[in-house]
């Protein structure tokens, strides 16, 4: 029987994971939840686990005059501290779960956990983040929006784990981000919303606008933002109703326990509307 | 099966079991720390809390297999320190403790937010809290201790 691995290099999980029949888990606070059995039993996993959290050759955040490189099992808190990580991206860790959880969570863990109501994800959608995979057969670079499929499915393949999340350098003149939880703390988001902007003398010059918990992956639809960009502020504040329109296919809630349907769209397309009112 | 290998209140335990067990379940049954309590399970209520390498982790969610080579230190161990009596004695003198269930964790929490912030503001130490419940307190009893303490313990953290 295959067990469960413990490896002490990255080399050794490569090499572990080369049979395809090991899942890797970073911190695990998804999957313990998600797998808890009764009390005092261990959890049920479809596979061996390799728990690559405390691979010291994953922990690192490196910047250069483009990008920023974010070794895949660096915890959220220290990603919180750090002086080079994005404002917009440490704004949403700050906004996520609690001290305790953040110590031992990941990007990689929620980009492979790839749920609809992700907030980190809506900061790596926002600033273009590509995905670094690694097997030992080599490298493969993916941007975000094809890293995800849908609920808790990837690309990623069984002989292969997240290095590296990169994240090209930005600046835009408007940021919002806004979470709809139940508390401030340990909240999972009923509707979430980034929207980013450069504005240069009336003209927008880039618009983002990235919603989570509104359909089975995020929605970022740049086909839509296209049509706002090289346009007159006052020009698009005219005919802002249409933004209704453009989502209407994408933007497709389901009611759960946390929120509803309605609600959520509303709410989704009420704060993407907002966020335009505000770049004038 | 492979062994796991860390530090407990500073002294070294290697197990040889199920690297997928909660590490509350080992701390609980096989080491006989019950310090950390079993609250809701899934990382909400912070009852569970230890410090690994000096940071707050919920137990709850935390796999075994992640404590490999790590410093872990609980409640029993922490309460030797000169800075639990520290705290010990604001939470006393606040009424911070009620029911007490809470407390553990609490002061696992008080002791990650001290650590990383010695004079933290009100705003600091709610985020501090963030992720432990009471249900007695009304938590600002807990605040107040926690800045007694700052005060009190300066030069400490």
């Amino acid at each position: 029987m295959v067990s469960h691995a413990i490896p002490k290099t990255y080399a050794e999980a490569l090499e572990i994971l080369k049979d395809g029949t090991h899942r890797v888990v970073a911190g695990g606070t998804d999957m313990m939840v998600r797998n808890r059995a009764w009390a005092g039993l261990p959890p049920a996993f479809d596979k061996p686990l390799l728990f690559a959290f405390n691979l010291p050759e994953l922990k690192y955040v490196r910047v250069d005059e483009k990008a920023i490189y974010i070794g895949s099992m660096t915890d959220l808190e220290t990603l919180l501290h750090h002086e080079d990580t994005p404002s917009l991206l440490r704004e949403v860790i700050g906004e996520m779960a609690s001290p305790a959880i953040r110590y031992v969570s990941t990007l990689a863990g929620n980009i492979v956990n790839a749920s609809p109501a992700a907030d980190s994800l809506l900061a790596l959608y926002a600033l273009d983040a590509q995905i670094v995979l690694e097997s030992v057969e080599g490298k493969r670079v993916l941007p975000i929006e094809k890293m995800i499929l849908g609920p808790g499915k990837t690309v990623l393949d069984h002989d292969e784990i997240i290095a590296e999340i990169r994240m090209p350098k930005s600046s835009f003149t408007h940021t919002a981000f806004r979470k709809v939880g139940g508390r401030r703390a340990d909240a999972i988001t009923k509707v979430g919303f980034i929207g980013c902007a450069v504005v240069d003398d009336g003209i927008i010059r880039d618009l983002r606008l990235i919603f989570n918990a509104v359909a089975p992956t995020l929605v970022r639809v740049k086909s839509v933002e296209a049509l706002h960009i090289g346009h007159a502020i006052e020009d698009v504040l005219d005919d802002i109703e249409t933004i209704t329109h453009h989502y209407a296919e994408h933007i497709n809630p389901i009611d759960d326990q946390r929120s509803n349907r309605a609600y959520r769209k509303e709410t989704a397309l009420e704060l993407a509307r907002h966020f335009i009112k505000t770049l004038q | 099966m492979q062994s796991v290998k860390f530090r407990l209140n500073g002294n070294p335990v290697t197990l040889k079991t199920d690297p997928t067990r909660r590490f509350l379940d080992v701390l609980r049954e096989d080491l006989s720390h019950t310090g950390p309590k079993e609250g809701c399970g899934e990382g909400e209520c912070g009852a569970c809390a230890v410090l690994i390498d000096g940071h707050i982790t919920n137990s709850c969610i935390l796999p075994l297999g992640n404590v490999d080579g790590r410093d872990v230190m609980t409640i029993e161990g922490y309460r030797e320190t000169e800075r639990y009596r520290v705290l010990e004695e604001a939470y006393i003198a606040e009424g911070a403790v009620q029911c007490g269930i809470c407390i553990p964790g609490m002061i696992i929490a008080s002791e990650s937010l001290l650590h990383h912030n010695p004079s933290p503001t009100d705003d600091e130490i709610r985020i501090g809290l963030s992720g432990n419940l009471c249900r007695c307190t009304g938590y600002n009893m807990i605040i107040r201790a926690i800045k007694r303490a700052a005060e009190r313990g300066k030069g400490l953290w």
